[in-house]
């Protein structure tokens, strides 16, 4: 696993407050309960600081699953 | 120093309260983010509270409260300038007035566009970068007029009257990221805007005010200078009249 993927998985399961294990490329938005609207904005939040950037708002809403977030990062000069 | 190494951005910050508001805020020591639409006009300004504040930590943007586009180019930039944002002043507006039945669709867009989108839009990124530092205040310009409503003026009162219900809501929903969103409801003050009515319309105004003369632009500014510093630090959800005593 590359360093930023695996940077990627501990954002999410520290954001949603998951384990590791459960953090899959098609885990969704919304599909489970630690995934909430509440939980999308501290994942943002955390994404953008670990990564240093600032994301657009049309990505903050299209970061559907971990793969899509993956697929947003990279258009931020985020490698994989 | 009430703004000491704090970073603040202030819309529509080429004229009247922006402009003032943003030299108040360069004395108590702030990095202000001076924004508009007219890259001329802002290298003036900047030119000019540099000239008025000696010490003053000043960088300007273009930035169209308008556009949605405009706005996130404007908060990327912000961000990788400095890397924080502890104040936004949503100060932008324009004054549109017409008797309801001869007021054009596109008027009603522009009003809303600029008056109330532009709040929506801007405190989106704000927040953000604001939840990501120690949290910040958030001021938006609202309106007498958008509280009590005047002939003439739905267009304009509709669009501040929203300012109000957005500023509540937000106060609501980013107090836990310790984000105070407070808005000022100035009733009549001195700037092109209030110029705009014309003379007559001008002293007709004046004259409904208890206080007897039109407010200053820096009488604006002391009241956002409060709401900006720590003075306020446990001020949310509040709209702050800043009329003299106008009655409309
Ligand atoms: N003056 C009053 O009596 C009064 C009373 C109540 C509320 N207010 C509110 O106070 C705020 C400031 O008004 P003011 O009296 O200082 O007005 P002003 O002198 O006309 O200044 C308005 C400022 O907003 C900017 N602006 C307008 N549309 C913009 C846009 N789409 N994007 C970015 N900047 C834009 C202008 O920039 P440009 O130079 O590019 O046009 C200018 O810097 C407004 O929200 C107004 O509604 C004023």
């Amino acid at each position: 696993m590359s360093d930023n993927n695996d940077k990627l998985h501990q954002v999410f399961a520290d954001s949603l407050n998951i384990d590791r294990k459960r953090i899959t490329d098609s885990l969704g938005y919304n599909t489970i309960p630690e995934w909430d609207s509440v939980a999308h904005m501290a994942l943002i939040a955390a994404l953008e600081n670990d990564f240093d950037i600032m994301l657009d708002t049309d990505d903050i809403v299209d970061m559907s699953s971990v793969a899509k977030a993956r697929e947003i990062l990279s258009k931020y000069d985020v490698q994989f | 120093m009430l703004l000491a190494n704090k970073v603040v951005l202030i819309t529509g910050a080429t004229r009247g309260i922006g402009r003032a508001t943003s030299r108040l805020f360069a004395q108590h020591g702030a990095h202000v983010v001076l924004t508009g639409r007219s890259q001329d006009q802002l290298n003036a300004v900047q030119a000019e509270i540099a000239e008025e504040v000696p010490d003053a930590r000043l960088s300007h943007l273009a930035l169209d409260v308008s556009s949605p586009e405009s706005v996130r180019d404007a908060f990327l930039q912000l961000f990788k300038l400095t890397r924080r944002l502890d104040v936004l002043l949503s100060n932008a507006g324009v004054l549109d007035d017409a008797l309801i039945g001869m007021v054009t669709p596109d008027q009603i867009r522009r009003v809303f566009d600029t008056n109330t989108y532009g709040v929506l839009f801007c405190a989106q990124y704000a927040s953000r970068l604001m939840a990501r530092g120690d949290g910040g205040s958030i001021i938006n310009i609202a309106s007498i007029i958008g509280v009590n409503g005047n002939l003439g003026q739905a267009v304009y009162a509709g669009s501040k009257a929203a300012v109000i219900g957005i500023t509540k809501s937000l106060s609501k929903e980013l107090a836990p990221a310790n984000i105070r969103v407070n808005a000022i409801a100035p009733g009549f003050i001195d700037t092109d805007m209030a110029r705009s009515i014309g003379p007559e319309k001008f002293a007709e105004r004046v004259a409904s005010i208890k206080m007897g003369r039109a407010g200053t632009p820096e009488e604006v500014a002391k009241v956002a200078l409060f709401l900006a510093s720590d003075l306020s630090s446990y001020v949310t959800g509040q709209t702050i009249g800043v009329d003299g005593g106008m009655l409309i």
